[in-house]
């Protein structure tokens, strides 16, 4: 630091301290806790977004036949919801925590690239309403599934899906530039003393998630490079007819798909690490085993793509080779849920929201973990295969796995970040009424699923009627209650009791030990202390 | 440990290179293990093996239309019993039902996977590109030979030739 800087400062202290006035705060922003905020309601939007789609969805599914929507329709919202979902409300919600968190959790005054920080939030809107945008276009928004497989998105898809492409660019260029970001500071950035094995688990999970993001979002981007070509420049890397594989596309998709499912989940296994040690009052059980279990989840990831793919007549030994690598990873998975257990046995454990949503994360997550396996042995996936049942498993680890994470983490940070506690009654309703709806939503889809019913289809035979219409009630019943949960949010940001600098009795970390609630504008511009 | 933006830049660069290297790869592999029901091209003069009389395989044959092409596509023979390392003639029947010329280029998928690497041909209509008149019919040979060293456990072959519409060109 040269002695100019420090006479500025000392002038004109609470110009260059504070933030700017004016809307225009938010889009010049480079302050990392701007940019968590922005990413963080981008997520909420999206979700409303998605969750309405899936309000229609269900809305159709109440009974058989063809009660609301046209088929076409209806496929494009089962697209479009899980697009939404997958890269708008999951993944820009983990970026938003890292962008609040890994600085203060880490000491470092900022992210390393603030710039880049702003442009890699900046280039999502756009990205989304030029995906959101198909949905009113000629030939409608993508229909062919989130999984968007050659040849339905490329011989057979309207011209829209070309706006989808350049969609998918921009997600990636952002996650690649906001990884980028979160290793350079988590790698450059830490406070003397604050030792890789010192890291919060948050800030190790997010680490290892950032390596995965950019090793398999390129992937992504050129299997969409590779649809644009094929759609409009003559290649056949997917049409049989010019000597290309559509198989080939399923390969590309999930060697980006299923690293993308551990992208959606380790942060989510960071921010339980951190909630359940607090409220069972003892250190987390095994940290460096977590450590390498995160670590060999993530290379494993990279291992076990085509057990997506058991029914293209995948020979036996590919089958089985899959199947025991997929099979492997549940060891490293279940030293964490057990470690998670293990770090409340005997604890002084009280119910606050976060801790709520944090139990429910473990008893649920682990449920769709239980299916996964199912899943994944490669004899039974031929019954299983494209069935609700699937549906039912990736919404136990994606809605009450990721997503709870997430809104236990908004319960146990936004006191420290706003300054203000929320309201234990509203969470305490919020978890019950949440968590009741979603097990009546999903929970019967195992069933019809195993009975036979597929996937993104409209209409359905009449046996599943009833398990139909009781998934359909619970879907409203959750929506409703994510409604709920925003007038939570807006509440506790607009006011409430005044939150302590610890906030919890239990809790440990640079951001609640070293730094006051709400913390400054910019926090740690000296390094903090590390034990 | 520190490191440089611009080297961890490195990485998604090479990895979207990798997203493009995995199409050669793929038909690498496809190759070296003869899986995806890829069949080979040898020539006549190729076929030294002894005839294996002892064997018996079924070979079906199926015949399918792609892409809007308006031809009906049939096979002449859907059946036959052969002998590993004998050369035998299957005959194809195509008709356009179209008024104009039309191009197909057939594409075969050999059933199980791992029959496709000892399944060859020395002659076959889907080496080339087909041009067809308006309404032509044409029947078109196909010569192939099973290889001797083809696993004891396949009894039972399906060929499956689909035909793609081309662009006239």
């Amino acid at each position: 630091m040269s002695t100019e800087i420090t006479h500025d400062t000392a002038h004109d202290e609470h110009d260059h301290h504070g933030p700017a006035k004016g809307l225009m705060r938010w889009v010049t922003t480079t302050n990392h806790k701007d940019i968590g905020t922005l990413y963080l309601w981008l997520s909420f939007i999206m979700l409303l977004y998605g969750g309405g789609m899936a309000m229609i969805i269900r809305l159709e599914l109440f009974q058989p036949g063809l009660q609301f929507v046209e088929p076409h329709f209806f496929n494009q919202m089962t697209t479009m919801h899980g697009l939404v979902m997958v890269f708008g409300a999951i993944m820009p919600a983990f970026v938003g925590l890292a962008n609040w968190l890994v600085p203060m959790m880490i000491g470092a005054p900022d992210m390393a690239l603030p710039r880049m920080n702003n442009w890699s939030f900046w280039i999502l809107p756009f990205a989304f309403a030029m995906l959101a945008s198909t949905t009113f276009m000629e030939g409608g928004a993508p229909a062919f599934g989130w999984t968007f497989y050659a040849p339905l998105s490329t011989t057979f898809a309207p011209d829209t899906t070309d706006f989808f492409i350049f969609a998918v660019h921009l997600m990636g260029i952002s996650s690649v530039m906001g990884s980028i970001n979160i290793i350079a500071t988590i790698l450059n950035m830490r406070a003397p003393g604050m030792t890789l094995m010192k890291m919060p688990l948050f800030v190790w999970t997010w680490l290892i998630t950032a390596y995965l993001l950019i090793a398999v979002m390129p992937v992504l981007a050129g299997a969409v490079t590779m649809m644009l070509t094929d759609r409009h420049f003559g290649t056949s890397f997917f049409d049989a007819a010019g000597g290309g594989d559509p198989v080939m596309f399923q390969h590309i998709f999930w060697f980006f798909g299923h690293p993308e499912v551990y992208i959606m989940i380790l942060p989510a296994f960071g921010v339980i690490s951190a909630i359940v040690p607090t409220f069972a009052r003892k250190p987390l059980f095994g940290y460096s085993s977590m450590v390498y279990a995160s670590a060999s989840i993530a290379i494993l990831s990279f291992m076990v793509w085509a057990h997506h793919m058991f029914t293209t007549g995948m020979p036996v030994a590919g089958e089985l080779y899959f199947m025991y690598a997929t099979i492997l990873i549940s060891v490293p998975t279940g030293v964490k849920v057990f470690n998670w257990v293990t770090t409340m046995w005997k604890g002084s454990m009280t119910f606050e929201t976060p801790m709520l949503f944090a139990l429910g994360f473990i008893v649920m997550f682990t449920i769709g973990g239980f299916s996964g396996l199912m899943l994944g042995v490669a004899p039974v996936d031929t019954q299983y295969h494209d069935t609700y049942f699937v549906v039912a498993h990736f919404h136990y680890v994606l809605v009450t796995g990721a997503l709870y994470s997430i809104i236990a983490a908004f319960y146990y940070w936004v006191p420290k970040w706003t300054g203000h506690m929320y309201d234990e009654t509203l969470g305490k309703i919020h978890f019950w009424w949440s968590t009741i709806a979603v097990n009546v939503l999903f929970f019967p889809q195992h069933f019809v699923g195993l009975a036979g019913m597929p996937r993104r289809i409209p209409d359905y035979s009449l046996q599943f009627a009833e398990f139909n219409q009781i998934s359909s009630i619970g879907g409203f019943a959750f929506g409703l209650a994510q409604v709920f949960f925003l007038y939570i949010v807006i509440k506790t940001i607009k006011g409430g009791v005044k939150a302590t600098d610890k906030v919890w009795e239990g809790a440990t970390g640079l951001e609640f030990e070293e730094l006051p609630s709400p913390p400054p504008y910019h926090s740690f511009t000296q390094a903090p202390p590390v034990k | 440990m520190k490191t440089s933006p611009l080297k961890l830049a490195l990485i998604p660069v090479l990895m979207f290179g990798f997203g493009f290297a995995m199409v050669p790869l793929y038909d690498v592999i496809c190759d070296i293990t003869g899986l995806n029901g890829k069949t080979g091209r040898i020539q006549a003069a190729e076929v030294t093996d002894p005839v294996d009389r002892s064997r018996t395989i079924e070979v079906r044959f199926l015949a399918n239309t792609s892409s809007g092409l308006p031809w009906d596509f049939e096979p002449l023979v859907k059946k036959m019993e052969i002998h590993p390392g004998q050369v035998y003639e299957a005959m194809y029947r195509v008709r356009s039902t179209s008024r104009d010329k039309t191009l197909g280029q057939a594409i075969p998928s050999v059933s199980p996977g791992t029959a496709a690497e000892h399944f060859n041909k020395t002659e076959c209509f889907c080496f080339t590109q087909q041009a067809l008149e308006g309404y032509e019919t044409r029947d078109m040979p196909l010569r192939f030979v099973v290889g001797r060293d083809i696993s004891d456990k396949i009894e039972q072959i399906t060929l499956s030739y689909t035909f793609f519409g081309q662009e006239q060109g």
